[in-house]
């Protein structure tokens, strides 16, 4: 039972769980319109204590989609936390005004300390680095619906794969599947931390390698996760020169790549990703965007109670 | 030899690393109690060299689940009538709460005020904490 349940962190729910909902996505997806009241006189909170347009949009839109309404704030100082309430006070304040909360923190673990104050269900939209469980949620459906399953793939994951948390939590989340193997590629720098390594890929006998350039590898993946490389992450200036072009994706790495590759991106990007890919149909990550909303209708259903 | 009376009914914590006995001494408050306390610091041991201990006359109803968590070496031995009737063994606690702090200056304990610092007990193997709220992993007893 999904219902009243929060969503803090991505390894809250089991296989079964995101089954279920990924099953509902796909049924949203299938026939919109059917869904067009299910959240009537519904109210989502967004509790946005920092700016994050791109997640409040795609809560949001999920939310009028469902015919339900939306109330909150989008950053800390045009709120009654500028006047210093705490998380607790708040949380119980809108919890009596909405049904469900969105809620977004730069400090790690606000939404799980929320949770334990609220009369109704807390999501995580993003707390620092720490976690952001409907980006997981998102890219799981994406794979579900381009590759068909979430296991025997290669994946690989580029760029900063060291402080890349939705890298981190996509990595566990596909470790619970079968026959799935891992291709890291970054800088030195920028390597997996030592405990993904052995709390999760070790531990659960995962093969995986480590590699610098993106086109070493291309021929042998079927999902490509790209994420962004700041050069202020370099220890030194003749490394970013040397690798800087290893980390950005254009046409002619593409052509290195199988024909059932699908690239995924969290967004936004930077210059990782060459516009040129854009048409590619194996770029994925402006579908990726759309699944995201519809994930995030699927999951406000079902802690809703509604479906 | 210091000499310190054997006690005839109470609790012995024996065993306790060399310098941990005054921390375990205020962590159970043992300074607002009113029966006899005896805190041994640096007493030779066999096992391990030097060693602090605690003994209590009378036996209170102490809460000792925090022991575990400061060293599982402590030995705890209830004594009845000068004799040990029963040697209690220390475990983890699950649950730590308002007694560590969490470290990691981005974690929401260190701006939000009145919260209580949880730590839950992650692997009993290891021995790892990690914070309720932002999974930070707290090492080791330093206050
Ligand atoms: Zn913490």
């Amino acid at each position: 039972m999904l219902k009243g349940r929060h969503l803090i962190g991505s390894e809250d729910f089991t296989i079964r769980e995101l089954e279920e909902i990924f099953k509902l996505a796909d049924e949203i997806i299938e026939d919109q319109d059917s869904f067009l009241d299910s959240c009537h006189g519904k109210i989502l909170g967004t509790l946005f204590y920092e700016p994050s347009t791109r997640t409040r949009l795609s809560f949001e839109s999920a939310m009028l989609r469902l015919g339900g309404n939306v109330i909150g704030f989008s950053e800390a100082a045009s709120s009654s936390v500028k006047k210093g309430e705490s998380i607790p006070d708040t949380v119980r304040t809108v919890g009596s005004y909405a049904d469900i909360i969105a809620m977004r923190h730069p400090k790690e673990g606000a939404p799980r300390l929320a949770s334990f104050y609220s009369p109704v269900p807390i999501i995580n939209a993003g707390d620092g680095g720490h976690q952001h469980p409907t980006q997981t949620l998102t890219d799981l459906l994406t794979i579900r619906n381009t590759k068909g399953q979430f296991s025997n793939l290669t994946i690989g994951l580029c760029g900063d794969l060291k402080f890349g948390r939705t890298v981190h939590s996509l990595i566990k989340a596909l470790s619970k599947y079968e026959n799935n193997s891992f291709v890291l590629i970054s800088p030195q720098e920028l390597k997996i931390p030592d405990y993904i390594k052995s709390d999760v890929l070790d531990k659960n006998n995962i093969k995986y390698i480590e590699v610098e350039r993106l086109e070493d590898v291309m021929s042998s993946l079927d999902i490509l996760y790209m994420t962004r490389v700041q050069k202020e992450r370099f220890f030194n200036e003749a490394d970013y020169i040397r690798l800087k072009d290893s980390y950005i994706l254009d046409s002619k790495k593409m052509d290195l790549a199988r024909k059932d590759l699908i690239v995924l991106h969290p967004l936004p990007r930077v210059n990782e990703i060459s516009y040129e890919v854009d048409t590619d149909p194996r770029a994925c990550y402006f579908q990726q965007v759309n699944f995201g909303m519809y994930v995030r209708m699927a999951l406000m259903l079902k802690l809703l109670g509604v479906r | 030899m210091l000499y310190i009376d054997s006690i005839v009914n109470g609790i012995v914590i024996d065993h306790i690393k060399v310098g941990y006995g005054f921390k375990i001494f205020n962590y159970l408050g043992l300074n607002n109690v009113d029966c006899r306390v005896a805190l041994i610091m640096n007493s030779p041991s066999k096992k391990c060299g030097k060693k602090d201990m605690i003994k209590i006359e009378n036996v209170m109803d102490l809460d000792l689940t925090m022991l575990g968590f400061i060293d599982p070496n402590i030995t705890v031995n209830i004594i009845e009538n000068e004799k040990i009737k029963e040697k209690i063994s220390l475990s983890l606690p699950e649950k730590i709460e308002g007694v560590i702090k969490c470290k990691n200056p981005r974690c929401v304990t260190s701006t939000e005020r009145n919260i209580k610092h949880i730590f839950v007990l992650t692997d009993e193997e290891k021995g790892i904490y990690r914070c309720q709220y932002c999974d930070h992993i707290y090492d080791t007893w330093e206050e």
